[in-house]
């Protein structure tokens, strides 16, 4: 399989590669590890005529504690992030689960935000943990909130000029506990379900949680009405158990080859748990 | 439909520098392959999914299917046919030989690329972790068991 001819650029900044990508609007496309659209190439299902190689950027590939939290660059790749001892848990375990060696070794941070495909791993730990993406064009970088980033299936906040160009995390205290945990399909390792929790707790009390959820619905969601049940709480059985109850709330499940939507409604509940206890189990 | 300007790549092969006028769509299997005539790096899937393609590049396992030849200008790309030197084989591939690691062979040359990988990030590796520094190769016959027997037994060939 051989993709469609297309015209080749290899910037070596940011700039020049949001220079490019002006230049040639929606003709162009990014290429960063390449794990998601050298695929759609090969299958002619994307034929963009020119393509922008971002994966080379030396600039762009970093993981940087700074006062304002973790900032980690957006071709950053997979098997950087999970062997990180900087980044939180539950970002560097959902990278570890990614796919396989080969895939870690190539795909990249920014390529599966931007990408946002429904079963990709790491949106559920940027949504959990609060994350920022920020991005870049030729005129302005904007900060966009995980929680609002990821809309539908394949859909993102991100304009067709923009760049993910570095992602910031808020550094864990030693309160804070997170975790990815995820049902994984067996031969390619997308997640079915995946869930990545991250609470606080300051005098055996749950002062803050946040949990994100992917592979259950169009796109990664903030469970909101399961951390309404574990703030206040002592996160002992009750509070986990009914907060996990109410992971899968409102959502339109997906339903397809993999997984029946109600099959990933019980998995989101039993996933959720299972998030929640191993991050409440870090959090001291 | 984008018009194809070829480009000029440099890409080393096993320690020998390769340059070419590629068209920018050439995948780096197909580089390897077609291009350079080195069919030892195999093509199984062609979707990502069984790592028979299997290269090293700049020290990195990577399936070579769905890698650009572009991309790896400048890199350094090791292929199956890198590991023997002369007439002594790898220990990788005596631990295949040793150990029954193979039926058709055709998974083999990734297999072996992503143990040679999996034994320079951790000379000593567990079952469980060559099983899963394994996970991006699959095998139709042999079955994992011996292939596993085959990295321990490099693991401890190149220890000693
Ligand atoms: C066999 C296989 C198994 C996989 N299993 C998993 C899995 O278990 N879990 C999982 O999460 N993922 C999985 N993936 C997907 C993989 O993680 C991809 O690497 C990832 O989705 C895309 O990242 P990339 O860097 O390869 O992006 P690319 O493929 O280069 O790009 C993907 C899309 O994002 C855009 N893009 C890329 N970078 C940027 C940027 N910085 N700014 C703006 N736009 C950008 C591109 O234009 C393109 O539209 C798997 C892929 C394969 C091939
Ligand atoms: S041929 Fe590349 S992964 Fe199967
Ligand atoms: S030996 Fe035949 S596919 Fe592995």
């Amino acid at each position: 399989m051989i993709p469609a001819p297309f015209q080749y650029h290899k910037p070596t900044s940011v700039a020049e590669a949001a220079e490019l990508l002006k230049k040639h609007g929606s003709d162009a496309k990014i290429l960063a590890g390449g794990h998601s659209l050298i695929p759609l190439m090969k299958l002619r299902l994307a034929q963009p005529e020119v393509i922008i190689d971002i994966g080379a950027i030396e600039s762009m590939s970093y993981i940087q504690e700074r006062e304002e939290g973790i900032a980690i660059g957006g071709t950053t790749h997979y098997v950087d992030i999970a062997n990180s001892s900087t980044v939180p848990k539950a970002l560097s375990e959902a990278a570890a689960q990614v796919a396989d060696v080969q895939v870690r070794n190539r795909g990249t941070i920014g390529g599966s935000l931007a990408h946002s495909d429904p079963a990709a791993d790491l949106p559920a730990a940027l949504v959990a943990l609060k994350g920022q993406i920020i991005t870049s064009s030729t005129n302005e970088h904007r900060t966009l909130e995980s929680n609002e980033f990821f809309q539908d299936l394949f859909t993102t906040a991100l304009r067709e000029d923009e760049i993910i160009s570095e992602i910031l995390v808020p550094a864990e205290s030693e309160e804070t506990g997170s975790a990815y945990v995820k049902f994984g399909n067996k031969a390619s390792h997308y997640a079915v379900v995946g869930v990545a929790a991250s609470v606080t707790l300051t005098n055996g009390k749950c002062i803050e949680a946040s949990i994100g959820v992917t592979g259950a619905g169009p796109a990664a969601y903030q469970a909101s009405e399961s951390i309404s049940e574990l703030v206040g709480s002592d996160l002992g059985d009750g509070a986990i158990e009914k907060a996990s109850a109410k992971a899968g709330e409102g959502v339109d499940f997906n339903d397809d080859v993999h997984a029946s939507g109600e099959y990933r409604a019980h998995l989101v509940t039993v996933f959720a748990e299972r998030a929640i206890r191993l991050a409440a189990s870090r959090a001291s | 439909m984008g018009q194809s300007v070829t480009v000029p790549i440099t890409i080393s092969v096993n320690g020998k520098q390769h340059s070419a006028e590629v068209e920018p769509r050439l995948l780096l299997a197909q580089f390897l392959r077609e291009t350079l005539s080195m069919t030892g790096t195999h093509i199984g899937c062609d979707t990502t999914s069984c790592g028979a393609c299997t290269v090293i590049i700049d020290g990195s396992s990577a399936k070579s299917c769905t890698v650009l030849a572009v991309q790896a200008n400048g890199a350094e790309v090791t292929t199956v046919e890198g590991l023997a030197d002369g007439d002594t084989l790898h220990p990788i591939q005596e631990g295949f030989w040793e150990k029954h690691g193979l039926q058709c062979g055709f998974c083999t040359p990734g297999m072996m690329m992503s143990a040679v990988a999996l034994l320079n990030d951790n000379p000593e590796p567990s079952e469980e972790e060559i099983r899963h520094g394994l996970a991006g190769n699959v095998c139709r016959c042999t079955g994992y068991h011996n292939i596993v027997l085959a990295v321990q037994y490099a693991a401890d060939k190149m220890k000693s």
